[in-house]
């Protein structure tokens, strides 16, 4: 394990709101290899606010790799160039003594950028609303183990539902598609009994959702999955496709 | 004086939920739509009870300062969920859940409340089941369970080690359900800087917008704060970044009581510091403690390599002092074993961590067993530290992680100010002096979704309260007054940063007010920090505009809080001249370093009443337990 500091110059995207034009800020640094990244911006912060200059904007809050608010690309690819690793969790070590690191918000139309390296990613949240969920008042659950599910289900369903919301998908889409995200939910209640009975509504009104909220269409390039945090499988864009398919069938007036 | 009353139903333990829901006012379906709640705070409790409260009709509105309501920190918790099923039939029930919880506290919590808490745990099973969260299973497709500090059962629900995260999921699917169907306005980016009361009734509050500045107020007849727990205040802290106290502690300054703040729990199995620049301590699921030895050298000053240390040069401490629970004893003492370890000497490398090793459940139960329960925790772990823990053992230490004190609030979860309801980690409620593992998610759900919704229908019921406008003079001061309170700050231009003060602060806090405190210790730093705020409203730098994104005014506005809230939490510590849980009083301990409660004197609840910055007057709530015997709490 390395010890002994290293030596990196970051170019870090500052841009004053959605319609600003932005540039890239130059910090040469030193740090400690065990250190975050993000621990890396709390300093350069620290001292740009001694120095009376304006913090970089940028958003995280769990920092350990599930609340899905941190976000950037780093040197071209969103989250950085380790897999399965959410912002927040890329370490210091896993740079070179003397490299320079580029650093940019999430880029897509439906991601405007609000200050620096903070978007705005309301648009999944109105996806979720149409439909993410299984239609049902607290209260009127049967017991827990009335419905036996298999094992292997329970697993597939979480491995969907485990998507952290975070729009790396989007940010690494060639087409700012969002279709990983909107089909990892729609997988986790298609692989259950609980979401069954919307089964088919649900994969419309989620797509339709994605359609209006400004994300491009899936052409199956899967640099979604090479960048997702949680390495949700493009395998649930086709258990969604299928499922799409059936529901026009099966919804036509 | 604050009135304490708790409001507990008579009757007998096992049926005072159930006629108090029976004698509750109702408010009749066409009626519901008259009343508006305002939630603050999106996490398990917050967006339970705004989804809940949806779902029978009021009009909600719920507040975040999050982009998303998906983000509040219940997604981190890791191990599980509690419940008192008993599918594993292991002699599991609800009054072994409440016994369990309530001597994990060490007694110090009510009893009612924690028995409801037991209660309703098996509906939040049902509940969540129910919405699609996909727990582990067993072959044959019924729920799986593990086991937990302080409990002999298996009464643990969950989903790998992302259960908060499937568990706040399924809520946000619910609330979810509830915005499109208009029955909720969801506010984002707005953070709660005051709760406006009207008439001795709190009736709206003042927030400001994270995206534009601008000071907004929002009124209702009734208010929910669920907005999480103050370890913050500790600068390094399990929770995340933006986690604060900021909104309780508003509501305090406005007549809410505050309970028992010296009550905060230090996680044992947190990933040890790494350096000066570090943000936040990370949290490994104590439910590595099923499997994982926990053990330090024997040796003061050991300088072999792990794998060079024979057994019997290794000192595994919980096994050794607590045959019975062994390395599941509950955290408060597991973690402060692990400080008197490090204290004498025998942590790794003579720093402040001990080894959580697994070679043995390697060698038992084979490597892929291992992997299919705690994968994700393992490769999180060998993430942050780069290090492969299938080959060499963890380190870890404990790490400030759960607030069990909170505003008070009575049976009902309604604060000191009328109108007022506190859910999930902000209140005092059902934890006492300690929270057993897999208990928060449990709570946080069960005011949520099972009794905050209740309670506010009899608030609505009985006090009948009216609906005021926010151009009222309330409204309208307490904008002021937030406005002022930013413009000073921005104003100070001093010299040390926001996060240099925080950093100040956390480091008296775990000294003299973390893991173990003692009389002078705690009379000095009620000194420092009050210094220390001194120094903070003289020498901070806070720079950029109000109207506009600004972090750093976010930041300041939650430490100057903290800054007050920490000086109450070693006040707290002062007064309680006992050991109980997790507030340990060195002066109070058996000769084998056991903590000694004083059941006759600090059977208590410490409800702080504000009077100014650094003055409150302690009000006693007397904790009686007509179903229960104080019993010495032993895990030998």
């Amino acid at each position: 394990m390395k010890e002994h500091n290293i030596n990196l110059t970051l170019k870090i995207w500052r841009q004053e709101n959605a319609t600003a034009k932005g540039y890239f800020d130059e910090f040469k640094t030193s740090v400690s290899p065990h250190a975050s990244l993000l621990e890396v911006f709390d300093e350069l912060n620290n001292n740009l606010e001694k120095e009376g200059k304006d913090p970089i904007v940028f958003e995280s809050d769990c920092r350990e790799g599930i609340c899905g608010t941190c976000g950037m690309v780093i040197n071209g690819r969103p989250h950085g160039n380790q897999t399965k690793t959410a912002t927040c969790q890329l370490h210091m070590r896993t740079f070179k003594d003397g490299e320079t690191i580029y650093i940019e918000p999430f880029k897509a139309k439906a991601f405007p950028v609000l200050k620096d390296l903070m978007v705005d990613r309301k648009g999944l949240d109105v996806i979720q609303q149409a439909g993410g969920y299984v239609s049902f008042n607290t209260g009127s659950a049967p017991d827990a183990n009335a419905i036996p599910i298999s094992k292997t289900a329970a697993s597939l369903a979480l491995d969907a539902a485990e998507c952290i919301g975070c729009g790396a998908c989007v940010a690494a889409c060639k087409n700012s598609s969002a279709m990983l995200f909107v089909s990892a939910k729609v997988s986790q209640f298609a692989l259950l009994p609980q979401g069954q009975a919307e089964r088919y509504e649900r994969v419309q009104n989620m797509v339709i959702a994605h359609d209006e909220s400004g994300f491009g269409s899936c052409t199956n390039t899967y640099a979604c999955e090479a960048e997702c945090p949680k390495g949700i499988s493009v395998s649930n864009i086709a258990r969604m496709n299928r499922d799409y398919f059936v529901s026009n069938m099966k919804l036509q007036k | 004086m604050i009135n304490l009353d708790s409001k507990v139903p008579e009757g007998n333990l096992s049926e005072k939920w159930m006629n108090h829901k029976f004698n509750m006012k109702l408010v009749n379906p066409a009626n519901k739509r008259k009343f508006d709640v305002i939630v603050v705070g999106t996490g398990l409790a917050g967006a339970g009870a705004a989804a809940t409260l949806g779902e029978l009709g009021y009009k909600v509105k719920a507040f975040t300062y999050h982009d998303s309501s998906r983000r509040a920190h219940s997604i981190a918790a890791q191990g599980g969920i509690n419940a008192a099923k008993d599918y594993q039939n292991d002699g599991d029930s609800i009054y072994r859940l409440f016994y369990d919880t309530i001597k994990g506290g060490d007694f110090r919590s009510r009893e009612a409340n924690t028995y409801r808490l037991a209660e309703v745990s098996n509906n939040i099973i049902d509940q969540c089941v129910a919405q699609g969260v996909p727990f582990a299973r067993e072959y044959g497709g019924t729920l799986a369970n593990r086991s937990f500090g302080g409990a002999q059962v298996s009464r643990t629900f969950y989903a790998r080690g992302e259960t908060g995260q499937q568990l706040l999921l399924g809520a946000y699917s619910s609330l979810n359900r509830q915005i499109k169907l208009g029955n909720v306005e969801m506010h984002h980016r707005r953070e709660m800087l005051d709760v406006v009361v009207v008439d001795g009734k709190a009736k709206g509050i003042t927030v400001r917008n994270l995206l534009t500045g601008e000071i907004e107020s929002h009124s209702a007849q009734a208010v929910v704060l669920a907005t999480g727990g103050y370890s913050n205040v500790f600068f390094l802290s399990t929770s995340a970044m933006m986690s604060n106290a900021t909104a309780a502690w508003r509501a305090h300054k406005k007549g809410a009581a505050f309970a028992n703040p010296c009550y905060t729990q230090i996680h044992p199995t947190c990933l040890p510091q790494h350096g000066e620049g570090q943000s936040k301590l990370v949290l490994m699921s104590e439910s590595l403690r099923n499997d994982g030895r926990i053990w330090v050298p024997n040796i003061v000053g050991e300088k072999r390599v792990v794998s060079d240390i024979p057994e019997n040069d290794r000192d595994y401490y919980l096994e050794r002092r607590y045959p019975s629970f062994g390395n599941l004893a509950p955290r408060d003492i597991s973690s402060r074993s692990a400080k008197y370890a490090c204290d004498e000497g025998k942590g790794v490398n003579g720093g402040r961590s001990v080894y959580l090793d697994f070679a043995d459940a390697i060698k038992r139960i084979g490597e892929p067993a291992v992997r299919e329960k705690y994968g994700n925790l393992f490769e999180m772990y060998e993430n942050i530290t780069g290090e492969n823990p299938y080959k060499v053992p963890m380190q870890i230490y404990p790490a400030p992680h759960y607030t069990m004190g909170g505003l008070w609030v009575d049976y009902n979860l309604q604060s000191s100010i009328p109108g007022l309801f506190v859910a999930g980690e902000a209140n005092f409620s059902d934890h006492g002096a300690n929270r057993l593992g897999a208990s928060a998610l449990m709570q946080g759900l069960a005011d949520g979704y099972f009794v905050v919704p209740y309670s506010i229908g009899n608030y609505f019921g009985s006090e009948k309260p009216e609906k005021v406008d926010v151009k009222g003079a309330e409204f309208k001061a307490a904008e002021e007054s937030v406005k002022e309170n930013t413009n000073k700050m921005l104003s100070i231009n001093g010299k040390q940063t926001v996060d240099d003060i925080h950093r100040k602060l956390g480091n008296l806090l775990i000294d003299k007010v973390g893991m173990s405190r003692d009389e002078a210790g705690l009379k000095g730093v009620i000194k420092d920090i009050a210094d220390l705020r001194e120094e903070f409203w003289n020498d901070v730098k806070v720079v950029g505009k109000a109207d506009e994104i600004n972090q750093n005014i976010e930041r300041a506005g939650r430490v100057a809080d903290f800054l007050e809230l920490g000086e109450l939490m070693a006040v707290d510590a002062l007064d309680r001249d006992e050991s109980c849980g997790a507030h340990f009083r060195e002066e109070h301990q058996t000769d084998e370093g056991e903590a000694v409660r004083n059941d006759a004197d600090y059977a208590y609840v410490s409800a702080w009443e504000y009077k100014k910055a650094g003055e409150w007057e302690l009000n006693k709530e007397d904790l009686t337990f007509e179903s229960v015997e104080l019993a010495t709490r032993s895990y030998k």
